[in-house]
């Protein structure tokens, strides 16, 4: 379900608003480069990279050979060249390959040199989900680079969100790792034409709301904002807390309205194990204005790698019914016939009904 | 090759082999409290290339890192100030002796985790082409490097896009403890490898500093003139342990024979010699030479003594640029 919105200003997919930041990055800033596999190639990244080859040619944007780890330290030496190098890998996975340089490299160069040298890279990493994505191509990995001093984690949920915070990222002195959840590159959302940043480091209340706060980032924003609306029928007022950015984190808007609500459930775009949503409970917890009182759960990704075969995969993931249960749990509250009444607001395996695979 | 070039490169030599003898000699001070890769023997190397190299030129180094640092300029003070953990060593002590720098020199970067730095020095020669600037990158790596997958993507990448690229594989048969028989195949010649990748590659005697300076002279200038990567792979020895401030022949790892002819087999005692004979310099020069070295390291070590160890509220600062 969509958020409609009045066709006031233009609507474009979360694709075409990556599109647009880095078409407007790269016009304003001649040192801004573009490199991946695939980045000029006939399918341009789910369309992330149309055009860019066409309007800034061989020496912006660049084709490369299938080497994920020289790749991120051929970005960071371009950088010290004074470059601002945009990477991309069409999977997160594929960044397994390269963590020498992010972690011990990229994370720390300005760290070690005591400030002398700074790296302003991005790192556009895309998780997948369904179509029988598998165990390979489908994690959300994003706590792994969250746990580490010197870069920055950004996982915006929305196309306007999208656009401003990659412009934000190009435009920071150190590396930022960007997601991008698969499913969000055909969401819709009102972008303004014009160039505009999303600073890094705040988070959004995407809804308002008083009886009970949950926090989410990426897709998983999508299914919140889909419980909240069940939610209604059920006289609960729901505050949608979206992350935006994992590093730093943003925490005291969360404090805020768990203080208003005193119910907090965090739906993490990973697995509930050692995440995110152990990050956000224990900065919520050990706040000093933290209320005893507060109820605290969490919902995740189940602890197992996601296989291929939709009937399994489709127990891994927590949707926005799942996430409906879990509250009406926090709240001991029956929600009767949630489930049957419900059952078109389930995730299926693609990420809508015009998406025919392969990827 | 002019007198000038023959006593500059022996002085080169004789400043190296010096600084890690006192690096040696007061490691057991416990006032440098960081790990030590020390090249004693290896001197040749960076002294004969690094003379070629311009102001400009960049260089990136690895775990061993001290010689390249002296070779292309490195300052000293700040070096063993760094070793020394103070505030006025040259990453501020929070890198320690495998994490030289020295940005003016043209030293950019040393890291401990073998042959990551070649990707990098690989992007900054991208960076450099496509900002037309006329520089070369130096990167030096061990042999052990070789074994790393990303030896073999930089390399791919450096010839693809013809990039201004020197590598120099110190070759010293050595991976802490493991020798180069029980990790590469005897009959493969590591030159012959990113040969057949299609990076020009050569093999030399890397204890012959005369003839490194004057072949790595041609490659330099046709480097920077064709903008097309060379690969030179030197045969060396390092003297000392992997890591530390001392000998440890005592374990037996090297064969007897082996060990013996690379230690006659010195690069600076031949030179000296060689020097002395052709009246490049006389034996009382020789002497001022020593003089002038040790009082420049004494007065090295007793500014690193004497300097402070960076206060708390430089923990946090520079992990984020932004």
């Amino acid at each position: 379900m969509q958020t409609k919105i009045k066709n006031k200003n233009r609507n474009i997919n979360y694709a075409e608003a990556i599109n647009e930041a880095l078409l407007q990055s790269m016009k304003l800033d001649k040192k801004v480069v573009v490199m991946g596999l695939g980045v000029d190639d006939p399918k341009r990244i789910f369309g992330t990279t149309n055009n860019l080859f066409e309007v800034f040619g061989k020496d912006r944007v660049f084709d490369m050979p299938t080497s994920e780890n020289a790749i991120t330290g051929f970005a960071i030496g371009m950088s010290l060249g004074k470059f601002k190098p945009v990477l991309c890998h069409q999977r997160v996975e594929f960044a397994l390959l390269t963590m020498d340089q992010i972690i011990n490299q990229a994370a720390k160069w300005f760290y070690m040199n005591n400030g002398q040298m700074n790296v302003p890279i991005v790192i556009r990493l895309i998780i997948g989900r369904g179509w029988g994505q598998g165990p390979q191509h489908s994690q959300s990995l994003e706590n792994l680079f969250a746990g580490i001093p010197g870069l920055k984690v950004v996982s915006p949920s929305s196309a306007y969100d999208a656009k401003g915070m990659l412009i934000s990222s190009i435009a920071d002195k150190d590396p930022v790792i960007f997601f991008e959840h698969r499913w969000l590159h055909s969401t819709y959302s009102q972008v303004p034409n014009k160039f505009y940043k999303i600073p890094i480091g705040k988070s959004k209340i995407a809804k308002k709301g008083k009886d009970v706060t949950i926090v989410s980032s990426s897709y998983m924003t999508i299914e919140s904002m889909k419980a909240s609306e069940i939610l209604k029928n059920y006289y609960i007022d729901a505050e949608v807390v979206d992350l935006r950015t994992l590093r730093p984190l943003d925490v005291n808007p969360i404090i805020k309205s768990v203080n208003k609500t005193k119910k907090l459930l965090v739906v993490d775009n990973g697995w509930t194990q050692y995440g995110i949503s152990s990050e956000v409970i224990t900065k919520v917890t050990t706040h000093k204005n933290f209320d005893k009182n507060i109820i605290v759960s969490r919902v995740g990704i189940a602890d197992t790698p996601i296989p291929s075969t939709r009937s399994l995969a489709k127990l891994c993931y927590p949707d926005c019914v799942d996430i409906c249960m879990q509250i009406s749990k926090i709240l001991n509250k029956n929600f009767s016939g949630l489930s049957s009444r419900f059952k078109n607001y389930r995730a299926s395996d693609t990420p809508n009904k015009y998406f025919t695979g392969p990827f | 090759m002019n007198k000038k070039t023959k006593f500059n490169l022996l002085y080169s030599m004789i400043r190296m082999r010096m600084v890690e003898e006192r690096i040696s000699s007061e490691y057991s001070n416990q006032q440098m409290r960081c790990p030590v890769h020390l090249s004693v023997g290896q001197e040749a190397i960076s002294s004969g290339i690094c003379l070629n190299l311009k102001d400009k030129d960049q260089v990136f180094s690895a775990h061993r890192s001290h010689f390249h640092y002296l070779a292309k300029g490195g300052n000293l003070k700040q070096m063993i100030s760094e070793l020394f953990g103070k505030e006025t060593g040259c990453a501020g002590g929070k890198g320690g002796s495998m994490h030289l720098i020295d940005i003016k020199a043209g030293l950019i970067a040393a890291v401990p985790i073998v042959g990551s730095t070649i990707p990098i020095g690989v992007g900054l020669a991208w960076a450099n082409k496509l900002n037309r600037s006329n520089k070369v990158v130096v990167i030096f790596f061990g042999e052990g490097a070789t074994e790393e997958g990303v030896f073999y993507e930089s390399i791919n990448f450096a010839a693809l896009h013809n990039l201004p690229i020197l590598f120099v594989c110190e070759n010293n048969y050595y991976s802490v403890y493991s020798n180069i028989k029980n990790r590469q195949p005897t009959n493969r010649k590591i030159s012959n490898v990113s040969k057949s990748m299609g990076v020009e590659s050569y093999r030399m005697n890397g204890n012959k500093v005369e003839e490194i300076f004057t072949k790595t002279q041609k490659m330099i200038h046709s480097i920077r003139k064709n903008n097309k990567p060379i690969l030179i792979e030197l045969s060396t020895y390092r003297v000392l342990e992997h890591c530390g401030p001392n000998n440890d022949d005592h374990l037996n790892y090297r064969n007897k024979k082996e060990l013996k002819r690379w230690l006659n087999n010195c690069p600076i005692e031949k030179y000296k010699e060689h020097l002395l004979k052709q009246k490049v310099l006389s034996n009382e020069e020789l002497k001022k030479v020593y003089q002038k070295i040790d009082k420049e390291i004494s007065q090295s070590f007793d500014f690193a003594k004497k300097s402070k160890f960076p206060k708390k509220d430089k923990l946090f600062k520079y992990i984020y640029a932004d």
